[in-house]
């Protein structure tokens, strides 16, 4: 086969392999907080850390230091913060949760009106440029990918304790505050990192989807990390592919492609089915 | 030989504005069975989080298996103890099976970065046979019913060989047959293991018939304790719950 009609010459250029390893490493990671957050219920939690991490960027952009560096130290504040605020229960956590979330939206509405001059870079910040993404994002980006599977492969244990059930974690002597807390930055961290090419919108949707999807499919905890691994790299991949294909935003191509795996394995999902019945003949 | 394994000295607990312990003093000895009864909001919860070291004190002192409880020690004793509460509300889609979750009791002791080995698999297997859930260990956590759930969470405590075991309400919102069997189960182990127990309910139609000890609790305080037989009677009962109180036919055995 030679893919007949298909013209795969736009895998020779340089920014084309950069956007598919971004879109590699970006996949995964996000895929694998996103199992995390989809399964101890923290869909918010994420959307704000998420947001932190784009007001924080946009701070260094203002300011003229490396939004990276801005959207790390946002995403971690913001974690650390909603950490105790939501266990402590001395506020509703949606409310409290809410409070940061819409604090941050105005912060990065404030960093970006104060910005002299074209505001291309911000915008870049939404939306994602996977297309222009630079080698050294990538490096990054593998850098924190190895990071994160690295850390769940070593503390699978704990992990799948804590996210299943962190009470019962708690009272046989795992540090599941430690690995609570954990997760939460590991979400800010690979959100630090992949919004450079996903953007400060859109990448809380390749967190979520991908593990929402793969939620649907299976009761196995490994099984779900490889299904919504592959799903967050497919997504990529093909937005990617529709993107060029069609001429439209690379990170919109990429939300819309894992938001249509999401419907797909929420039509077909076993776990909407009724098991262990079968209909039984009437006698006679 | 001093075999006391449980000291607690005018312990106090609060929430926030409320006091949850007020002066709380108590000691349980080796392989004693104790029932703790008293009205919803007595301190019998809060009384077993002190024990695991989850309630904080801000007065008072306590020691649990020979140490006294702070802050560094207390993740170390809870590998010790087995802690059961009431049936929570689980998410039917939750991505972990009941031999996974009977296995997360061995993961304290385990520690950080070792694997389970095929022992302690085979471990859980034969607590899973024990406890009658063999046929269902395959099948997802969330899609249990509520007696079903109490027999795995106790596989759980069992499986972190306890050295002492925290039951609360291990009987609450299930069903009567349900909560025959798992107080059966509960007696079993103990008539087995002797393993140092306390046993909370509000519901004196559950309490064990093998307590050796009453404590009624009210008000975040200890009111009175002894020996089942004197406990419950009428009139004791209907002053701690602050209602007029039969004493259920299912208790005879403790009153005998």
């Amino acid at each position: 086969m030679t893919g007949a009609g298909m013209d795969f010459s736009i895998l020779q250029y340089h920014f084309m392999q950069n956007a598919i390893l971004a879109g590699l490493f970006g996949g995964i990671t996000c895929s694998v907080v996103g199992v995390f957050v989809v399964t101890m219920h923290l869909s918010f939690i994420g959307v704000c850390i998420a947001h932190a991490a784009f007001a924080g960027a946009l701070l260094g952009l203002w300011l003229g230091f490396n939004p990276l560096i801005g959207a790390l130290l946002f995403s971690l504040a913001s974690a650390a913060i909603i950490g105790p605020v939501a266990d402590r229960g001395e506020l509703n956590p949606d409310t409290s949760i809410g409070v940061i979330f819409s604090l941050m939206l105005g912060l990065a509405f404030l960093f970006m009106g104060l910005m002299p001059g074209a505001r291309t870079e911000a915008l870049n910040l939404f939306w994602g440029s996977i297309l222009t993404v630079t080698q050294q994002d990538i490096i990054f980006l593998a850098v924190i990918t190895a990071v994160i599977v690295g850390l769940v492969v070593v503390f699978y244990k704990e992990i799948q304790a804590v996210i299943c059930h962190r009470e019962v974690a708690l009272a046989v002597g795992i540090p599941a505050t430690v690995v609570f807390y954990g997760l939460l930055f590991s979400t800010g961290v690979t959100i630090t990192a992949s919004l450079q090419s996903i953007g400060g919108l859109l990448i809380y949707c390749l967190i979520l989807n991908p593990a929402a999807a793969a939620y649907q499919l299976t009761y196995s905890l490994k099984r779900m990390l490889l299904i919504a691994v592959a799903f967050g790299v497919i997504s990529c991949w093909a937005g990617l592919a529709a993107s060029y294909l069609l001429d439209i935003p690379s990170g919109a191509a990429i939300v819309i492609t894992s938001s249509i795996i999401f419907g797909l394995a929420t039509a077909f999902s076993p776990k909407r089915k009724v098991k262990g019945w079968q209909q039984v003949p009437l006698a006679g | 030989m001093d075999n006391t394994v449980i000291k607690i000295q005018d312990a106090v607990v609060s929430y926030r504005e409320d006091v949850a312990l007020q002066g709380v003093s108590l000691e349980v000895r080796k392989g004693e069975f104790i029932g703790i009864i008293g009205p919803n909001g007595a301190g019998k919860t809060t009384l077993l989080t002190v024990i695991n070291g989850l309630g904080k004190l801000v007065h008072g002192q306590a020691w649990v298996l020979g140490s006294r409880l702070n802050e560094r020690n207390s993740i170390n004793l809870r590998k010790r103890i087995g802690y059961v509460a009431q049936v929570e509300n689980i998410d039917p889609r939750l991505p972990i099976n009941v031999r996974e979750t009977v296995m997360v009791g061995c993961y304290g002791r385990l520690g950080l970065f070792r694997r389970p080995t095929r022992t302690q698999w085979e471990t859980v297997d034969e607590v899973l046979e024990m406890v009658g859930m063999a046929h269902l260990s395959q099948r997802p956590i969330g899609h249990l019913s509520g007696g079903e759930y109490q027999r795995a969470a106790i596989a759980r405590a069992l499986v972190q060989q306890p050295e002492i075991f925290l039951l609360d309400e291990p009987t609450a919102s299930i069903d009567q047959k349900a909560q025959r069997e798992i107080l059966s189960l509960i007696q079993l182990i103990h008539r087995e293991y002797h393993t140092t127990t306390l046993f909370v309910t509000h519901d004196l139609r559950t309490l064990p018939s093998i307590c050796q000890r009453l404590i009624l609790m009210k008000d975040g305080k200890i009111w009175q304790q002894g020996s089942p037989e004197p406990m419950l009677r009428e009139e004791v009962l209907s002053q701690l719950y602050g209602a007029p109180i039969s004493v259920p036919t299912e208790i005879a055995p403790l009153r005998a």
